[in-house]
């Protein structure tokens, strides 16, 4: 599997993600520059987590505008995967290629645990790997993580599979208590209708090793090798 | 020489700047004129007590700063020490206390901001922060805002740097009611052979200047951060700089990029005292002119006169002299990143700095007779008086109390209760190399990028300890901070010491750093744990009022292995719960008298330092040989508030039949020179074999177990409500301000 990371003004989980790749695929990924305006050939590009232009405006707002983006766009469009984490998240839903809108964390805190996440669909390439209704651990780090999109458009997601992954309890319990940032429907990440776009507040590329104490992110990375190799 | 458009000079408008009679006397002595307005301007922050160390050099002089693993110690941006295989660490702590009380956000997030370009100037990618923080009582009526604001600066700073926030600590107490304590510390890797410093070189070299514009924001920091609070202090608020972490991430990377090159010559931030310390500090260095030219610098504001350029404190600003030619290397390095990039002056062979702008000449003055004639004080000081030792019958345990009930209270005063609320906002996890952070072991631990050896860093204080005997508390601050990193399993490498102390015009405070600097000179002197930098700030008092003496200890050790480290949770049941170190009962200043007893009184625990070192060397040797499931040192509340941290934290309760009998000095003292470690039940004896080869002092204190601290009694104190009264007070108290 190749795959590029994009590099904005402000990114700084960059070298967390090129890590979680290298190691799941054994090919170092290429690092790409926001005002490229060129991808190299790749099966997956990922949107990495910071804090792109220090997010003085809407979270991501700024990133969507920059010259690589349309190069991600016409990608995603021809079927590349593309895997926003956090700020790549905000970034990507920015950007037009997933529904809603991340907001401010209900409880207006940055917030930066270990949460629990069930898997609510295995049928895409990030998510094959694990067990539909798995619970998984991942930490959170975001200020900006309140999904929220129209009734319409959650009955849609829900509906078209389009939930990836919703906060909750350790034992899997769905009450709204676990959700770290006021999301709608306890929702942690979306897909596009495709599937082939992913876009999630938590992050598993700091959770895929023994040293990391958790590996419970490493089967994202796992599915993505195996599928796109 | 020209003074048009500049207020005249006068003894009174020294005053103002914060100068004495005497020292605005040799001001004109030194110059044999009478300053400009921008001369003195620059004079008077050279010589603030926060710029030249005035009232404490004396003393600071006396700290040990070498050792085979010391690269670089005090006088640089930071200090630098070897460890191992080319690599180096760089650190260094900073407070930021007056604008913190004053602005709490930006005067937090400067902080933050300061402290990592004082380590990423040296050419270290900073990898970890720390942070000590000292509150007043949660009863005045400014704490919750000044909490609220103080984390949230820091939390704003830190997570869009992308540098972990690994640990700290928070204290609470009336004596910070009208002076907070922001301490903020940053760690940062380098190779060895590409350290980069200050000292100017190469005459005609350009000096350039890098990162934000210079705007209004700060003007004469330095000089209010030299002086006492009184009621009007909140109109202070323009002299407080605003923080912008996102061009400090683009300077970060920016100068790790252009410190590939062999662009650099020297190269300083601009922190307090902006462009006046950063060109006078480096020329001064390399024993050189400096002649500037305003005109040039990148500016915020229209209408900005050489004094305020001079005297800015606007953040996120680099001064670096360049070889000559490699102007437009560096200029396309900073572009790309987006960042302001301008020749401002060149280095000159007069030893004057000479400052030019719309044609005119505004300072033209020598730099070493001004800098060597920054005023040394030796203030006259007294000794703090002995503490009356506790009555014998204070170690009964009082009646209608049970020891449930008494646990309970420690565990969630606020000095003691869980942190959880400070620490979730910080992001603790980016870069993907953190193995322990807040509340996980004694120390944080985190992995050097790209490699498995570790690096273990902890802060540390215990400032009641100090106000009743500065020296003990000097080196038993010292001391924990050796204790916390052994307990983990780290080599303790150096130390970075932020001395934050009340007025020293007085006897009585000017004793307490005395006699603190003596404590802390003794410690790392008995352990070999040099201090390598370190900051002073002086003059914490509101209306006369002083805070507690906090000689904050910020200390690095390294592991061979960052994996091999040890958290204090149990982890196990039925592992053999160890007590290392010996036990007296020692009540005086301990959490359990103000806590339990209402009391503040007795002497601290006294610090044997040949103890220390023989049972912190004890320890660390038998983590890094892998039998050690859990490890915490003790400290604040004695042995029974660690084993119930530990069994907290790891959800596993515990049996303590060896504490059967025990009096409330045996479960609450605060003796130093002790650890509680967990052990597989078929390792207790090897470990105990090896303590006694090695005289250190070991007692069985009983198993892990179930759900509950037992076996005093019968009395079964459950995790579930020790855990839930530790982790109910900060979120509690700080959800009653919204």
């Amino acid at each position: 599997m190749k795959a590029a990371v994009i590099v904005f003004p402000g990114s700084n989980r960059e070298r967390d993600a090129v890590a979680a790749l290298e190691a799941a695929s054994g090919t170092k990924p290429h690092l790409v520059w926001h005002r490229d305006t060129e991808l190299p050939k790749v099966d997956l590009i990922l949107v990495p987590g910071g804090f792109s232009y220090g997010d003085y405006l809407r979270s991501g707002a700024m990133a969507a505008h920059s010259p690589i983006m349309r190069e991600v766009k016409a990608r995603a469009d021809q079927g590349v995967r593309v895997l926003g984490i956090c700020n790549g998240f905000q970034i990507i839903t920015e950007a037009g290629l997933l529904p809603g809108a991340l907001m401010r964390n209900a409880k207006l805190k940055f917030v930066c645990r270990t949460v629990h996440l069930r898997v609510e669909n295995t049928d895409s390439p990030f998510t094959a790997k694990y067990r539909k209704g798995q619970i998984v651990r991942y930490p959170v780090a975001h200020g900006d993580g309140n999904y929220w999109t129209d009734a319409e458009a959650v009955k849609r997601l829900d509906g078209e599979g389009q939930v990836a992954f919703r906060y909750v309890s350790d034992a899997g319990r769905d009450d709204g208590l676990w959700n770290p940032n006021g999301s709608l429907d306890d929702i942690a990440g979306i897909f596009n209708a495709k599937r082939t776009v992913l876009g999630l507040m938590p992050h598993p590329e700091d959770a895929v090793s023994a040293f990391h104490g958790n590996t419970d992110g490493k089967p994202l990375f796992d599915g993505l090798v195996e599928a796109l190799s | 020489m020209t003074t048009a458009q500049q207020p005249e000079v006068s003894l009174e408008m020294a005053r103002e700047f914060g100068l004495s009679e005497g020292e605005y006397n040799s001001a004109l002595e030194i110059l044999g004129r009478k300053p400009t307005y921008t001369e003195l301007g620059i004079i008077s922050v050279m010589w603030s007590e926060h710029c030249s160390y005035k009232s404490s050099k004396k003393w600071l002089m006396t700290l040990p700063t070498t050792g085979p693993q010391v690269i670089c110690g005090p006088g640089e941006n930071a200090g630098v020490v070897d460890a191992g295989d080319g690599d180096a660490i760089i650190f260094k702590m900073e407070s930021h206390n007056h604008p913190s009380y004053i602005e709490p956000f930006q005067g937090a997030a400067t902080g933050v901001g300061g402290i990592l370009r004082d380590v990423f100037t040296m050419g270290a990618r900073p990898i970890a922060n720390m942070n000590a923080l000292r509150f007043g009582s949660p009863d005045h009526p400014k704490t919750r805002h000044l909490v609220s604001g103080v984390v949230a600066g820091i939390a704003h700073y830190g997570n869009c740097v992308g540098v972990p926030t690994i640990g700290g600590e928070t204290n609470f107490h009336p004596a910070y009611n009208g002076n907070i304590l922001v301490n903020a510390m940053t760690v940062g890797v380098a190779k060895a052979d590409r350290i980069f410093y200050s000292a100017a070189a190469g005459i005609g070299n350009p000096v350039v200047y890098v990162g934000s514009k210079t705007g209004r924001d700060g003007i004469h920091g330095a000089t209010m951060a030299s002086a006492e609070f009184s009621e009007d202090s909140e109109e202070k608020r323009p002299t407080v700089q605003v923080g912008d972490p996102f061009t400090e991430k683009l300077l970060i990377e920016a100068c790790l990029e252009l410190m590939e090159t062999d662009a650099i010559v020297a190269i300083q931030d601009m922190g307090a005292a902006g462009l006046t310390s950063s060109s006078v500090e480096m020329a001064g260095k390399g024993g050189l002119g400096i002649e500037l030219v305003l005109d040039d610098v990148p500016m915020r504001e229209e209408g900005m006169t050489p004094y305020e350029i001079m005297l800015s404190e606007s953040q996120e600003r680099m001064l670096i002299i360049l070889k000559p030619g490699r102007e437009d290397v560096a200029r396309a390095i900073f572009e790309k990143w987006e960042l302001d990039f301008a020749v401002i002056g060149h280095l000159t062979d007069n030893g004057k700095l000479v400052i030019k702008m719309h044609g005119q000449t505004w300072c033209d003055m020598p730099i070493a007779p001004v800098s060597n004639a920054s005023p040394l004080y030796d203030r006259p000081w007294e000794p703090t008086p002995a503490a009356a030792e506790l009555e014998e019958s204070v170690r009964a345990l009082p009646a209608g109390k049970t020891l449930g009930d008494i646990l309970e209270k420690i565990v969630a005063c606020p000095d003691q209760a869980s942190k959880r609320w400070i620490w979730e906002q910080y992001d603790s996890l980016v870069n993907g190399d953190t193995r322990y952070m807040s509340g996980q072991a004694d120390a944080g631990v985190v992995r050097l990028p790209g490699q498995t050896k570790g690096i273990a860093v902890t802060t540390d204080c215990t400032p009641r300890y100090c106000l009743a005997d500065p020296v003990r508390g000097g080196a038993q601050a010292v001391a924990e901070a050796f204790r916390n990193l052994s307990a983990v399993g780290a080599l303790p490498l150096a130390v970075t010491d932020n001395m934050n102390f009340g007025n020293p015009e007085k006897p009585r405070i000017m004793g307490q750093f005395v006699g603190a600097i003596q404590g802390m000179a003794d410690a790392c002197r008995a352990l070999d744990f040099p201090v390598v930098s370190g900051n002073v700030s002086l003059y914490n008092e509101t209306n006369g009022e002083a805070i507690l003496p906090t000689p904050a200890i910020g200390a690095v050790g390294l592991l061979p292995d960052a994996v091999m480290a040890v958290g204090i949770a149990f982890k196990n049941e039925g592992d053999t719960i160890l007590l290392i170190g010996e036990t007296q009962g020692h009540l005086g200043q301990s959490l359990y008298l103000r806590e339990i007893l209402g009391r503040e009184d007795g002497p601290p625990p006294p610090v044997d330092l040949a103890v220390e070192r023989r049972n912190g060397d004890f320890v660390r040797g038998i983590v890094r040989e892998g039998l050690v499931v859990s490890s915490h040192d003790i400290q604040d509340g004695g042995l029974l508030v660690t084993v119930a941290e530990m069994a907290m934290a790891g959800g596993i309760g515990a049996n303590l039949s060896g504490l059967d009998g025990a009096d409330a000095g045996t479960l609450f003292g605060e003796d130093q020179g002790r650890y509680v470690l967990a052990v597989r039940p078929d390792k207790a004896a090897a470990v105990q074999e090896k303590a006694k080869a090695a005289g250190v002092p070991v007692t069985v204190l009983g198993k892990t177990n179930g759900t509950a601290l037992t076996g005093r009694g019968g009395e079964a104190i459950t995790i579930a409500r020790l855990k839930k009264a530790n982790e109910a007070w900060l979120p509690g108290y700080m959800a009653a301000a919204e």
